[in-house]
């Protein structure tokens, strides 16, 4: 054995244990291409085979649109903050169902490529960040048909005012802008939570129950079916309130239609939570992400 | 002189056994706070090998331990040892699957490893798809696919159906495809587990035949993992074995395959009354001892696979004139009886003179001789049976022996792929012309 290459440069080495803020963040970039392409893989396999292909993508928001409005709307009568009601509920229903598609499809990451992380690897998270990809064409597919309803309604507003409720009104505004900001703090939420998730799924798999129904459950502590401004006027409001997905879903309802008010501190406690849970979920699946094809 | 592509430094890798499911709550926070009081992990237990025949005390085992070696650039280095002796492992920890426990491995350059054809590949994408989907699995850049992509495409044959999704591939054609990807990936270190052992012989020669490309005419690093001596000699100069997690040797590759057929890798072999496990006991006669003898090394549970296996079974008999018949059973893995036999003159091909004699009260040997170029490169177990006159009064102990028959490479000149069948015999052979 030669020992006399100690000036050698290594261009990489494995070791049983790396600081826990080494998050190979520059690994991630090398491996970009793959994520794409699994977001493409993702997308491509979504549509084969099915009639309707992308269209898929339509159906979901808009019957959940209708089925929320004659209930929510009509039959139990909450109110909407005077935005038009299928307005109001696409508006929460698709920014819920891209937080909650980024946290539940992460939270099973591990599990569900169990096999795939065995046998090769490449940076465990570009798997997580594909989805959260996949999840925003989803959500941009459902985003054009909120922003077809939206300028519908607008016109309305304009020009035909007889045509919507008494006090109904679409009032866009400059916290519109936010929108971008809104979505990726949606994704770093949902990302977090879910990597958080994943990563102890591994070791107490009951959390993955817990995920299915809990998700049901954050959707009602949540604005979505009402507004923060009726949930402020019972005593629990401080679930609502800690919840940090509030402030972004209120935020982006409010940008697009001017209906009811602008909550700058739970926006703030929104902002700040996401990216601590984030920070944290990040943290723990790259521990455990070395070694979990041990345990799995 | 040459540049090293990997060193490995006292590389170890535990792992725990059993359920991970229950108490591992209790057991975390009794091990955290051992960790945080400064101690040791009070649930790994240094000093146990990795040997499944003995149950350890702790239900850690050492699947690697303290592993140093150094592989040169541009070797293709060979891993030899049996099932269980940390070959995965070691491929797993070099690429980073998993983590080792302790230890360091350094590499000196890109790494692409091959533990599993045709890994993400998705059945809905068609061929380009799953072409450029499973490149860059296996870490390469579009542009670099790009440019390989008709070599991929020409190797494995399947230009016509490369815009078809590949779930109606044949199984051939899958597996073609899945290892043309791999064959032209970029990378300076290639580490390729036993991926051969699928596909057709003739793609099995044409892989074999670009892994030896790679490794010799482009100078790349290659680490090879197979059961399939004759593939290793002809690939590898150079060969690690393993053996319960630990490094024995590494040399040359004759050397090393050499050392791995003769050195049995766990003395077994033999069982004595103490430990035997009868199954039926009988009044006439008791087991004494069960063992496993080769010509060239006594005593073993491994045999070259041109090596007789000889099977001694020594019994006490308890009252004078009981005439004892022994037999046995010949099982696979799956308990599969293979053969029974026992001495009656016209089934064996000797002689046996105590056949229905009446013994004398004492100890008597009974053996049996399998000959070599007989039973495949598989694991085998014995049952034995000493059988008096009356048959129900008979003594059965049950898969009391089991041994391994390794491949020497002696009869894969010509064919190197997976060899059917639980018993191997060296038939004759004749081709004649009728019409020509």
């Amino acid at each position: 054995m030669e020992l006399n290459t100690p000036h050698q440069e290594w261009d990489l080495e494995i070791k049983p244990h790396d600081t826990v803020f080494n998050l190979h963040l520059k690994d991630v970039w090398n491996y970009r291409d793959l994520l794409w392409l699994l977001v493409r893989r993702d997308f491509v396999s979504f549509y084969k085979q099915t009639v309707l292909g992308p269209l898929w993508f339509f159906i979901q928001p808009i019957f959940t649109t209708i089925v929320f409005t004659f209930i929510f709307g009509n039959l139990a009568g909450i109110s909407t903050d005077n935005i038009p009601k299928p307005l109001f509920y696409m508006a929460g229903t698709i920014a819920w169902n891209y937080f909650a598609d980024c946290l539940t499809k992460t939270s099973t990451v591990f599990k569900d490529n169990a096999n795939i992380f065995g046998k090769v690897y490449f940076p465990r998270l570009i798997m997580p960040l594909s989805i959260v990809f996949s999840n925003l064409v989803k959500f941009g597919v459902q985003f054009a048909l909120f922003l077809i309803v939206f300028v519908y309604y607008l016109i309305q507003y304009h020009y035909f005012p007889e045509n919507l409720e008494p006090g109904e009104k679409v009032e866009p505004n400059l916290l519109l802008l936010l929108f971008p900001v809104l979505i990726i703090f949606m994704a770093i939420l949902g990302l977090g939570l879910g990597l958080i998730i994943t990563a102890l799924t591994t070791k107490y798999r009951d959390l993955a129950f817990v995920v299915t129904f809990g998700m049901q459950l954050l959707m009602y502590a949540t604005p979505v079916i009402y507004p923060y401004a009726e949930a402020l006027k019972k005593s629990y409001h401080l679930v609502v309130t800690l919840n940090p997905m509030t402030g972004l879903i209120e935020t982006f309802r409010y940008g697009f239609t001017g209906g009811g008010q602008f909550y700058l501190w739970p926006f703030i406690y929104s902002i700040v939570a996401s990216l601590v849970l984030f920070m944290i979920g990040l943290i723990i699946f790259n521990k455990v992400e070395k070694d979990f094809v041990d345990t799995v | 002189m040459g540049d090293i592509a990997i060193k490995v430094e006292n590389l170890s890798k535990a792992y725990q056994l059993g359920d991970f499911g229950t108490g591992t709550l209790s057991r975390d926070i009794e091990r955290k706070w051992a960790l945080l009081r400064g101690k040791e992990d009070p649930f790994l237990k240094i000093g146990e090998a990795n040997d499944r025949a003995t149950a350890g005390t702790s239900d850690i085992v050492w699947s690697l331990k303290d592993i140093n070696f150094e592989i040169n650039k541009g070797d293709a280095v060979g891993v030899i040892g049996r099932n269980g002796a940390g070959k995965s492992t070691l491929l797993k920890v070099l690429s980073r699957v998993t983590v080792p426990t302790a230890g360091s491995v350094k590499i000196m350059g890109r790494v692409a490893s091959l533990l599993e054809v045709g890994t993400g590949f998705h059945p809905e994408l068609t061929g380009r798809e799953n072409i450029f989907l499973n490149g860059a699995i296996l870490g390469m850049r579009k542009h670099e696919i790009k440019k390989h992509f008709d070599a991929i495409v020409d190797f494995a044959g399947v230009e016509r159906y490369i815009d078809t999704p590949v779930k109606r591939y044949s199984s051939g054609m899958y597996v073609r495809l899945a290892f043309a990807v791999a064959a032209h990936l970029e990378s300076e270190i290639l580490i390729v587990d036993e991926v051969l052992a699928v596909g057709d012989a003739e793609f099995q020669k044409k892989c074999l035949g670009k892994m030896g490309e790679v490794s010799k005419g482009e100078g790349r690093t290659v680490l090879f993992v197979s059961h399939n001596m004759a593939a290793i000699s002809n690939l590898c100069s150079k060969s690690i074995l393993l053996k319960h997690g630990q490094l024995q040797t590494m040399d040359y590759t004759h050397t090393v395959i050499d050392k791995y057929i003769r050195t049995g890798e766990n003395n077994d072999g033999q069982v004595n009354l103490e430990d035997l496990i009868v199954k039926q006991k009988s009044t006439k006669a008791g087991f004494y001892a069960l063992r496993l003898l080769s010509r060239s090394k006594g005593i073993t549970a491994d045999f070259a696979i041109n090596e007789d296996v000889i099977i001694e079974i020594e019994y006490d008999v308890y009252e004078d004139g009981t005439t004892i018949q022994p037999s046995i059973h010949l099982l696979d893995n799956l308990d599969t009886c293979i053969f029974a036999t026992f001495s009656a003159p016209s089934a064996s091909s000797t002689v046996d003179p105590f056949y229905k004699k009446p013994l004398q009260k004492g100890r008597y040997r009974s053996t049996c001789v399998i000959p070599g170029n007989y039973l495949n490169d598989k694991n085998y177990k014995i049952n034995a049976f000493l059988v008096p006159e009356n048959m129900a009064d008979m003594a059965v102990a049950e898969s009391v022996l089991a041994f391994t028959v390794i491949e020497t490479g002696d009869m894969r000149k010509e064919f190197t792929g997976d060899w059917w069948g639980v018993v191997r015999p060296k038939l004759s052979w004749n081709t004649e012309a009728i019409i020509a």
